[in-house]
């Protein structure tokens, strides 16, 4: 099986300019991945402006320069730098001065200035069974999972030369048979109660993802939808313990009203029982300082925080002084509304550091302690903040995550699974 | 030993000593885009350097920066001197597809049956048909 191109795909990938350029990515991809064709895409979200050295920049401006424009609507996931000036990255030069041309390449490519891993919550919500072409483990799963929009997971370059070109390689989770269930999670084993806590999700969204890898899971036994800020940290915690680009949740998302209709074949492959044994293993492999005594940090927002999030923070901290501070990343949508009434002055002045455009783990914010310890009540923070900060971690939930920054040490209610 | 390798992504003929990893890598986090050292503490090659070698790669996993690592290995002059996998990786290979557009001479990724693997130790080329020598120690 081997590539074919349309006669308008063929032309502009004979060009010397931009989109020709784009078109020669997006095509040899699709050769690589044994695509037969390409197919139009409707939008696109790109994680390709985060600064990783410098040809990063060199292609974008490339690209630019050769009068390349994207073709679609195209929302850009965080930079290297806080634009908005909210907090201060500790980038040095040349790095920065690359970073900030890098986001400013993006921004002429004719990218929306979104700047945020939870675009979904800033507007940009493809329709259910569109083909889009998304990049960001966390927000290709929400998009695949609880949009029903399809994408499969785009790497750097290939996210804007897809979107220069409105196309994408027909292959993987584009094709509606590859987007059938073989394992079933079941969660039925599991307390009402836990299952309505917030750490419910992030928890089993990691041992999720550690189950099933890259295989596509439906969960079983949830009664009641629990959020959309719930499913979002699920999915986010599931991309960063496996490679997990869509998840099903029977009665939840929108492609699996019941098992039936979801599962590949008659029987599941295999059916994963989630005891309360589990869970609390689960839960306690997110840390990994549990003997610490006190905290330095903590660092919610992964993904980046909604406006509902911003209000349970608020209610929690209740005015009270942070005896350390509480990194909150988010995105230019929730600031906006952040900013009205005063309520981000108030929030700083309790301690808190709004981090916007970015957030902790991708760019130099927290100080190098050498042996810190970071609170945080995302699966996704706890994955990577060790190896990309050096801060050891706890998870908690948001409510413990608060009194633990009061008290500047630990503390822990309680949830039993 | 010779063997004929099919060509996943054309590049410059490459020579070098051959660097076989035994486990599969992430190159985001895993690998120095500066100086092309296996940074990954858990991987069993962690410390090795692939710059300017024949790398053989099992499979690579986690983030899909590894293109930008890539590209940036080949723009700081640290590539590997040739790649051989056993089957196609298109988000690692997209980096040596886009170094390419960008006019920077790119090392060959070639493919190649996972069992030969083991049997290629020493000095290794790959001519510009994609011929596999290995020249031993």
């Amino acid at each position: 099986m081997s590539l074919s191109l349309s006669p308008e795909e063929r032309a502009i990938a004979a060009r010397q300019d931009g989109p020709g350029m784009a078109m020669r990515i997006v095509a040899e991809s699709a050769c690589l991945l044994g695509a037969p064709r390409l197919i139009p895409i409707a939008s696109t979200h790109i994680d390709g402006a985060l600064y990783h050295g410098d040809s990063g920049t060199l292609f974008a401006e490339k690209l630019v320069d050769g009068g390349a424009k994207v073709a679609v609507r195209s929302t850009l996931n965080v930079g290297a730098l806080d634009l908005m000036g909210c907090s201060r990255i500790r980038l040095e030069e040349p790095q920065r001065g690359m970073a900030r041309r890098m986001m400013e390449a993006y921004r002429k490519l004719g990218c929306e200035q979104s700047w945020t891993c939870a675009p979904y919550q800033a507007g940009h919500r493809p329709a259910l069974g569109s083909d889009v072409a998304w990049g960001e483990s966390n927000a290709v799963v929400f998009c695949n999972s609880v949009l029903g929009a399809r994408t499969n997971r785009y790497g750097d370059f290939l996210d804007i030369a897809c979107a220069i070109t409105g196309r994408a390689p027909d292959y993987g989770l584009h094709r509606p048979d590859n987007r059938r269930a073989r394992l079933v999670f079941d969660v039925s084993g599991l307390s009402p109660s836990f299952l309505a806590s917030e750490i419910a999700w992030p928890v089993l969204g990691s041992l999720y993802g550690h189950e099933v890898g890259n295989a596509i899971g439906v969960v079983t036994g949830v009664t009641g939808h629990p959020g959309e800020d719930a499913l979002k940290a699920f999915g986010a915690a599931a991309a960063s313990s496996g490679a997990v680009g869509l998840f099903h949740i029977v009665g939840v998302t929108p492609e699996a009203p019941d098992v039936e209709t979801i599962l590949a074949g008659p029987e599941p492959e295999a059916v994963i029982r989630v005891t309360p044994e589990i869970v609390a293993k689960a839960r306690a492999g997110l840390s990994t300082a549990a003997a610490a005594k006190t905290i330095d940090a903590v660092a919610i927002g992964s993904p980046h925080l909604s406006n509902a999030e911003f209000e349970s923070l608020e209610r929690l901290i209740a005015g009270r002084r942070l005896a350390v501070p509480i990194y909150a990343c988010t995105g230019r949508h929730a600031l906006a509304v952040l900013e009205q009434d005063g309520r981000r002055k108030r929030l700083e002045a309790s301690g808190v550091v709004v981090v916007a455009d970015t957030c902790v783990v991708v760019t130099p914010i927290m100080p190098e302690l050498g042996n810190g310890v970071l609170m945080t009540n995302s699966g996704k923070f706890a994955h990577y903040a060790p190896g990309n900060t050096g801060y050891a971690v706890l998870y908690a939930s948001l409510a413990d995550c608060v009194e633990s920054a009061v008290l500047g040490k630990p503390v822990f209610t309680d949830i039993a699974a | 030993m010779r063997a004929a390798a099919e060509i996943l992504v054309p590049g410059k003929a490459g020579e070098g000593e051959a660097l076989v990893l035994t486990a599969p890598i992430s190159f985001w986090g895993g690998v120095d885009p500066k100086t092309g050292r296996i940074a990954d503490v858990r991987h069993p090659q962690h410390g090795e350097v692939i710059a300017g070698r024949v790398l053989f790669l099992p499979g690579t996993i986690g983030s899909s920066s590894a293109s930008a690592v890539l590209m940036e290995l080949v723009h700081n002059g640290r590539a590997p001197a040739a790649l051989v996998l056993h089957e196609p990786d298109a988000i690692l290979l997209l980096g040596l597809i886009v170094a390419r557009e960008m006019g920077w001479e790119t090392p060959m990724a070639v493919r190649l049956g996972r069992d030969a693997f083991e049997t290629c130790g020493g000095r290794v080329r790959i001519a510009e048909d994609g011929a596999l020598t290995v020249s031993g120690e």
